[in-house]
């Protein structure tokens, strides 16, 4: 039976894999992610999974060895954020390329220097080209619909990609919301059995997995890779309808909130958008066209469709909470690219916010909508990048 | 024991026409992989001459299913393909045993692999590593690593005026793995193919982890003849630089003791890689060469004669 619990986001995220009941899981702990392979192991020790834990002694082997098993014919699953991911990120690139379906929870966490444990997106969003699909959750509801979804879309025949759960650090993490956990049955029959490729235990029939690829055939294989990425698009979207279908959650490529005649619109990425939901209504109450696009699947990107949504809208402000030291922000350069086609282009904008847990009040994001109404009343946008809410500015 | 005539006829798990260089030993104890034992076999290999000179797409030298992902990991990747075969089993999804076997060169080994090769030992996987041993990082042009011996000369150690040669001895490999009391660590060459091929069917077939290291010569590392490789390792056995040994559940058994133990300068002056030791300047090196030599056979003698 479905049953709704309060649970923190890790505890959720331990759920699901608890529910997929993966082959193998290879994690190594890091904050804020932690607790997911704690409460897994648990569930391991207790004999709820059929799962082979392995403990391994760092974030570059636990990529590695569900690689190994994955090549192998196995459904693995791993956690992990920031620094971890960083000391995955050679193995990262490979398991995509090897096209291997591995599905990883990453809990959002700043990257060092300084060293630091709260959230910004940095180490997902420095991962975004390394080929694996990514998704992100407002809370903690969407964290476990994403993470039930992933194994399907990623072990589609035509995507064999990795999948990239990302929920924010601490403020989902570690935050108890109520939720609902669906029945384990149902979620068992959604995610179904993962179907072997080439498997290395396929002795009658030996492969050889990543033999060295030179000019002669490099470019082809990557060129294959991304067309795979490509369709997983309509893999997503297929998979989210399934979802919606069985479990009543229905899921975009990116969720348009009071878009529909908004002349100022903010985009953004995870736990902020619950807040500006908040702001909006009370904008909207007060007579001001304002509305959010909130990202779900940063990888692929769907440049066409937010290029659709964003059309007619007056002024867009991109909310990073990252930084391309050098660069605007990642959203925004998307973004951007997005919307550069449309003939009737809105003014466009980034604000890098909340790196390294620096929060965001809901005071603040009025501030936000407050700025873009003047920049619109001036009819141009004065600072293209900026900080928000930064001392020494 | 693996008879040789027999194990001949049966199919090896490396064909020929793989690009190692002329006279490159390292295929021995390839070959050797599916003739020692029954048992299904998956490969893993580490970034290295082996993995790069078997693998050139589209073409592959392996008979028995392999993988490479990656220089430093081949012990953690292996380690999640044999927690997969125990998953199989469990769930009755397969009811046959996979070996999985680990290769790597030094590098991959002693260097840049050693916290994952580590930590799966540790773990107890059933799994053999085997390091080929030739004394340097030769796949990208023959650099130092911890494996490469005092003195020799290496595109990072080269021969200067000042400075002659790697200025630090080699680590011992071998006995950090004993000191991980896994049940089973040996000490091979690739000249010596009935001890070379007992050590892999046990390495194989023992329930657990277990380590081999094979002294590999290479042909352009050691700057010798392509006909010297299989004679170059026999020197560096019977200068008791590389003994034949094993470790069984801490049990310690030498598994050849030359007749008479010779001089290191037969081994150091065959190779090109020492040539620059002949000149009495760095005397100083071919003796504490010597010296390191003589420590190691007489801790071995004794670790034998304590665990008899
Ligand atoms: C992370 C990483 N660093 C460096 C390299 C470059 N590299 C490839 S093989 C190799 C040396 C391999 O040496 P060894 O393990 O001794 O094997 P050999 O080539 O001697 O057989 C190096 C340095 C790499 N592939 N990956
Ligand atoms: S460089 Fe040395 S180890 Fe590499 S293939 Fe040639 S002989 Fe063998
Ligand atoms: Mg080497």
């Amino acid at each position: 039976m479905p049953k709704n619990v309060a649970i923190t986001g890790n505890g959720a995220m331990a759920e699901a894999m608890r529910q997929i009941n993966p082959d193998v899981v290879a994690a190594f702990p890091i904050t804020p992610s932690t607790q997911v392979i704690e409460d897994f192991a648990k569930f391991v020790n207790d004999g709820k999974v059929d799962t082979e834990l392995i403990t391994v002694e760092s974030e570059h082997s636990a990529m590695s060895a569900c690689i190994g098993a994955s090549a192998a014919g196995g459904r693995v699953m791993t956690a992990t954020s920031s620094n971890g991911m960083a000391l995955m990120w050679e193995m990262l690139y490979i398991a995509a390329s090897m096209r291997q379906p591995v599905l990883m929870t990453l809990v959002n966490r700043a990257m060092s220097a300084p060293i630091n444990i709260h959230c910004d997106h940095g180490d997902s969003m420095g991962a975004r080209d390394a080929g694996w699909i990514q998704i992100y959750a407002e809370n903690h509801q969407e964290a476990y619909d994403n993470m039930i979804m992933a194994p399907v879309i990623g072990e589609n025949m035509d995507v064999r990609l990795p999948v990239m759960v990302c929920m924010d650090g601490f403020l989902i993490s570690h935050s108890v919301e109520t939720m609902q956990i669906e029945d384990d049955q149902q979620v068992s029959e959604f995610v179904g059995e993962k179907v072997p490729l080439n498997s290395l235990f396929d002795t009658d029939k030996p492969v050889s997995w990543g033999a060295l690829d030179l000019q002669d055939y490099y470019i082809e294989h990557r060129r294959g890779q991304l067309e795979a990425m490509y369709k997983a698009k309509s893999v997503i979207e297929d998979v989210s309808k399934r979802f919606a279908e069985q479990f009543g959650r229905k899921y975009d490529l990116f969720e348009s909130y009071r878009l529909e005649d908004a002349e100022r619109v903010i985009v953004a990425i995870n736990s902020v958008a619950g807040e500006l939901k908040e702001v909006v209504d009370e904008l909207r109450e007060q007579g001001e066209k304002v509305g959010l696009l909130k990202i779900r699947v940063f990888r692929p990107f769907p440049y066409e469709d937010i290029s659709k949504a964003l059309e007619g809208c007056k002024i867009v402000t991109v909310m990073d909470r990252s930084t391309s030291m050098g660069a605007y922000g990642p959203l925004f350069g998307e973004i951007s690219n997005a919307l550069y086609n449309l003939e009737d282009r809105p003014l466009l904008y980034n604000r890098t916010y909340g790196l390294g847990g620096r929060e965001m009040l809901l005071d603040d994001l009025k501030d936000v909508f407050q700025e873009s109404k003047d920049y619109l009343n001036n009819g141009k946008v004065e600072k293209i990048f900026d900080f928000l809410k930064v001392r020494g500015a | 024991m693996p008879n040789l005539q027999e194990m001949a006829k049966k199919d090896s798990a490396f064909s020929s026409g793989h690009r190692m260089c002329a006279g490159c030993p390292v295929p021995i104890f390839t070959k050797m992989l599916t003739r020692v034992t029954d048992f299904d076999i998956v490969v893993g290999s580490a970034t290295g001459c082996l993995e790069v000179a078997s693998s050139i797409f589209p073409y592959s030298a392996w008979k028995v299913p392999w993988i490479h992902t990656a220089f430093e990991n081949v012990s953690a990747m292996m380690s999640g393909v044999e927690a997969l075969d125990k998953v199989n089993r469990k769930k009755n999804k397969s009811d046959k045993k996979i070996k999985c076997i680990a290769t790597g060169g030094d590098g991959g080994t002693y260097d840049i692999g050693i916290q994952s090769l580590s930590a799966a030992m540790e773990r107890g996987h059933d799994l053999l590593y085997i390091c080929y041993d030739n004394g340097a990082y030769m796949n990208t042009g023959i650099q130092r690593s911890g494996a490469t011996p005092l003195g020799a000369a290496t595109t990072t150690s080269p021969v200067g005026s000042v400075i002659a040669g790697k200025q630090q001895q080699r680590k011992d490999l071998t006995r950090i793995m004993i000191a991980h009391h896994i049940p089973y660590v040996a000490q091979a060459s690739i000249h010596n193919p009935i001890d070379l091929s007992n050590k892999i069917k046990k390495g194989i077939e023992i329930d657990g982890p277990a380590f081999i290291n094979i002294l590999c010569p290479c042909i352009p590392g050691w700057r010798i003849a392509p006909n010297m490789a299989v004679e170059s390792a026999r020197l560096g056995v019977d200068t008791c630089f590389w003994p034949l040994y094993e470790v069984e559940d801490q049990k310690f058994k030498i598994n050849y003791t030359p007749k008479e133990k010779l001089p290191v300068t037969d081994w150091l002056f065959t190779q090109g890689r020492f040539r620059h030791l002949k000149d009495d300047k760095w005397s100083h090196l071919v003796e504490d060469f010597q010296t390191r030599v003589d420590e190691q056979w007489d801790w071995l003698l004794a670790c034998q004669t304590k665990t008899e």
